[in-house]
């Protein structure tokens, strides 16, 4: 019986090395490309006819749109609004990207920490450097909380620069750990089927609903990526 | 028919207006409602709330032992950003599940409960 974590192996499908390291086209490339393409296909397709009462499809697209711009304009504001591009693309690749993993035989590139984390820590220098080019040193105020009494300055200063090293950390690891947990725990379940024979029929009932759960997850974490993204780029626009 | 006319200008100030005062509540709505939480799923703030804790701990421990390496001053810094980054995680915590959204320091969080306070 596979392993229930075996799923997350990644098989190079073109074997590719530059100058020693390892840049195979992997599997997780290849369910990247897809959902690219598929986001791509999903945008332009619905939106081709542009009709002014939209139908099924196009619906779809502006709601996605609305949804993001209606994030930004309540989580950023009005000087949020050039971001949106970015924050869309991202919050498209992760939405998909995890939906695309429940397909069976697919594969969640969500679930590998080292994606996660290229993006969380991208959002991450993207913001500080935003914050430092609008603000200049006086980003910095930021690690002083208004109205620290001075003694107390030498202590809380440090924890607020963890707590800002934290962000990328914590971004990447929730979305991971989401992921990974959820497709284990349906693997592990849908092993229990296999194994059980007939009496597999119980545990297809919970994998039914844990399928359904585990589609939640996946766009509830693209929601709070997103989100946090926002309150990040937020916090370095606007400082406190 | 000057009648028309004046009536047609009117229409159009009329219009100018509503889009004025629509694009004043586009902007004002820009300037922070008081969300920026995150949906009131107690699974979603629960499941938050155990990383923010873990990452806290984990950067604090990471930061602490890596300037060890550097000074020479094992396990000195280790202890002391141990604790600070216990002392950020239950932060953030904090932070989160007050919905006070993730921004660092407390400017925000302040103007939020005011405002809050004022309804």
């Amino acid at each position: 019986m596979a392993s229930p974590v075996e799923q997350f192996k990644l098989k190079s499908l073109v074997p590719f090395e530059l100058g020693g390291v390892d840049l195979s086209y992997t599997t997780s490339s290849l369910w990247m490309t897809i959902t690219v393409v598929g986001v791509t296909a999903f945008l332009t397709l619905s939106m081709r006819g542009g009709r002014l009462v939209p139908g099924r499809w196009q619906s779809m697209a502006e709601m996605s749109y609305e949804f993001i711009a209606n994030m930004i304009r309540e989580n950023v504001g009005a000087e949020g609004r050039k971001y949106f591009p970015f924050i869309f693309t991202l919050f498209m690749f992760i939405l998909v990207g995890n939906l695309v993993g429940m397909i069976p035989f697919s594969y969640t590139f969500t679930s590998q920490i080292i994606v996660t984390f290229a993006m969380a820590v991208t959002i991450f220098i993207g913001v500080t450097v935003i914050g430092l080019v609008r603000h200049g040193l006086h980003f910095f105020s930021l690690f002083v909380p208004s109205g620290t009494p001075l003694i107390l300055a030498p202590l809380l200063i440090p924890i607020e620069i963890i707590s800002y090293f934290v962000r990328p950390v914590s971004l990447s690891v929730r979305l991971f750990a989401n992921m990974m947990a959820g497709h284990t725990m349906m693997k592990v379940f849908g092993t229990f089927t296999a194994m059980l024979g007939l009496l597999g029929a119980a545990p297809i009932v919970l994998l039914v609903a844990l399928t359904g759960f585990e589609i939640m997850v996946a766009v509830l974490q693209a929601y709070v990526f997103t989100v946090l993204t926002c309150l990040y780029l937020n916090d370095a626009i606007h400082l406190h | 028919m000057p009648d028309e006319k004046e009536e047609k200008s009117v229409k159009i100030e009329e219009l100018d207006e509503r889009i004025r005062s629509m694009r004043r509540d586009v902007s004002n709505n820009s300037v922070h409602k008081t969300k920026g939480e995150l949906p009131p799923s107690l699974a979603g703030i629960a499941a938050r709330a155990g990383v923010e804790l873990v990452a806290g701990v984990a950067v604090g421990a990471g930061a602490g032992y890596g300037l060890d390496l550097w000074l020479n001053s094992s396990p000195w810094m280790l202890i002391v950003c141990f604790i600070l980054g216990a002392a950020a995680g239950m932060m953030n915590v904090y932070r989160a599940v007050n919905g006070m959204g993730m921004s660092v320091g407390y400017g925000n969080t302040r103007a939020k409960t005011d405002l809050k306070r004022e309804e």
